[in-house]
């Protein structure tokens, strides 16, 4: 799972009916030290999630097993909002 | 299967409700030399392992079968504490 700091929305009017109702963030993966790297996604938001916050996103075919995608055409999903991330090495 | 070494621990709230009472880490994979091979991620625990520990874990899909019949919505997972590892030159 992917560390990500949601960076905008996305709004789509004609899409797959399965993804009716569904919120759309635009997400910048970042490492555990909150350094950004790699490419924006757009993940589907199943915990209420806003711009600004640090998310945990699940990607690849595990996205459908988020809360309500069963069986969506998804391939990235927001399932939690970061507290904080504690890391030692 | 990959190896790795537990860096650190994510805390969240307001998550995925079969995420609660999962414990999430942050993975550093490993190269069988244990130098860093690769981007840290976020993976559950299905071995009760801590941080510092070397673990090996599942990407995809499977790293949710541990919690069956629970569909815990991972893409990754720790399935193993590595006590240690050869490798044949």
């Amino acid at each position: 799972m992917l560390l990500a700091r949601v960076v905008g929305t996305v709004v789509a009017t004609r899409k797959d009916p399965r993804l009716v109702s569904n919120k759309l963030l635009i997400a910048r993966p970042m490492d555990p030290r909150g350094k950004p790297e790699g490419n924006y996604l757009v993940a589907v938001d199943t915990v209420d999630a806003g711009v600004g916050e640090t998310v945990l996103i699940v990607s690849g075919s595990s996205a459908r097993m988020a809360a309500g995608m069963k069986d969506c055409p998804v391939d990235a999903a927001i399932v939690g909002i970061i507290d904080s991330v504690e890391v030692t090495d | 299967m990959q190896l790795a070494r537990v860096v650190g621990t994510v805390v969240t709230t307001h998550k995925d409700a079969n995420l609660a009472a999962v414990k999430l880490l942050v993975l550093q994979p490993l190269a069988p030399d244990g130098t860093a091979a690769g981007r840290a991620l976020v993976a559950v625990d299905a071995a009760g392992a801590g941080v510092g520990e070397r673990v090996f874990f599942v990407r995809g899909k499977e790293a949710s079968f541990p919690f069956h019949p629970v569909e815990v919505p991972t893409d990754a997972g720790v399935v193993g504490i590595v006590d240690h590892w050869d490798l044949v030159p």
